[in-house]
């Protein structure tokens, strides 16, 4: 089947191979040690996918505020990003 | 008794996921890679990096749409939500007339958009609507097609008349099912109306509000053929949402690179804030007692 219809570039298919890669890891890890539900900082309980969904959500975000703010490039929103994903993982 | 694991289970799931995978996850990735090229047809792409996302994330004109769909949903929500729950609190529980309101509360949600939009177009001209005739016989000058005001309580109206009845039906589901032994003992304990709706009917609708608000706010928050219908985004910009930019952007102006910017961050807005209204009404009250 053709994709050209799909524009695909090698940027975007490194994006998405990574959100798909992180997804089934996030699978992996919750079928090797299942995990319960735990209440963090924001008062309300989440799971790990709880907080991988909110870190990606936060992250786009925070490159989208970056990029309207301080503009291009955007390497230094991406290492605020993974401190921020860090963070949500440790304390949300 | 321990609880059975079968992973297999998992494969009923199948379908579902390849019918979202085509009808969403395929088109929202051709989206994102639109999002970074320029094309100028044929299907020839040209990268274009995130000029597309600067482009529209400084543009006044994508600021004015976003701040006029903001107001709009908050004024779609103040509106329809405290509307649809006092509708549906004076539904006769049982009997005839029950049925008979519960019919004519579903008539406005079985018309299409775009009718709805003609309807309200036509009702509101003061040459040959009801609205606008009526309007000018009472000496007051509306016109929705000159004054943005008008066209803005046109729109709103619209919308009240066309989704109140869906608030109200869900809380009607929600009153329904309120045992009859919860109001005895209201009674027994000397509560008055307000009392039984605070602390009874209230928190009993929980569940069924948190429906009514996620939907009525993605719904106004994408609206789109009613107002083009009525406005086409007139007088002037004043009632361009962000759906009708988009879609000018798009179609009118064939830019699928900035359209596309356009969408993934109109996606990402109704995301968070649908994410942030279910998290807060499914957790409220968890809390207490703790």
């Amino acid at each position: 089947m053709a994709l050209d219809w799909m524009a695909w570039t090698w940027q975007t298919a490194a994006f998405f191979g990574c959100i798909g890669i992180t997804l089934v890891g996030m699978t992996v890890w919750g079928i090797v040690a299942p995990q319960v539900p735990r209440m963090g900082i924001l008062r309300f309980e989440t799971t790990p996918g709880d907080r991988l969904f909110v870190s990606l959500l936060g992250s786009a975000f925070i490159h989208l505020g970056w990029l309207g703010l301080i503009g291009d490039p955007l390497w230094a929103a991406s290492i605020v990003s993974v401190a921020y994903a860090a963070a949500v993982f440790r304390w949300v | 008794m321990e609880k059975t694991f079968n992973n297999k289970a998992w494969f009923m799931v199948l379908p579902v996921v390849l019918l979202v995978a085509f009808s969403a996850v395929v088109p929202l990735m051709t989206v994102v890679n639109y999002s970074v090229q320029d094309t100028f047809g044929n299907n020839q792409f040209f990268w274009a990096g995130l000029q597309w996302f600067e482009e529209v994330l400084t543009s006044e004109r994508l600021h004015d749409a976003l701040i006029r769909q903001f107001i709009f949903s908050a004024v779609i929500l103040a509106l329809e939500i405290p509307l649809g729950i006092a509708v549906s609190l004076c539904i006769p529980k049982r009997g005839v007339w029950s049925s008979f309101c519960l019919v004519l509360m579903a008539l406005p949600l079985l018309i299409p958009w775009n009718v709805v939009g003609t309807i309200w177009q036509i009702f509101g001209r003061v040459d040959i609507g009801l609205l606008g005739a009526t309007m000018a016989a009472l000496g007051i000058d509306y016109n929705y097609t000159q004054n943005a005001a008008h066209a803005w309580i046109t729109i709103v109206v619209m919308d009240v008349w066309h989704w109140t009845s869906l608030v109200a039906l869900l809380c009607f589901a929600g009153l329904q099912s309120i045992p009859d032994a919860y109001y005895q003992a209201a009674k027994i304990d000397g509560a008055g109306r307000w009392k039984i709706f605070r602390y009874i009917e209230l928190p009993k609708m929980n569940r069924v509000l948190l429906i009514a608000v996620l939907l009525r706010f993605m719904d106004s928050f994408m609206i789109y053929t009613e107002p083009f219908v009525v406005t086409g985004g007139g007088p002037g910009n004043s009632t361009t949402l962000l759906s009708i930019d988009l879609v000018k952007i798009a179609l009118g102006q064939f830019d699928l690179g900035p359209a596309a910017a356009f969408s993934i961050i109109y996606f990402l807005i109704i995301l968070l804030l649908s994410w942030v209204f279910y998290t807060v009404m499914t957790n409220y009250g968890k809390g207490e007692g703790r």
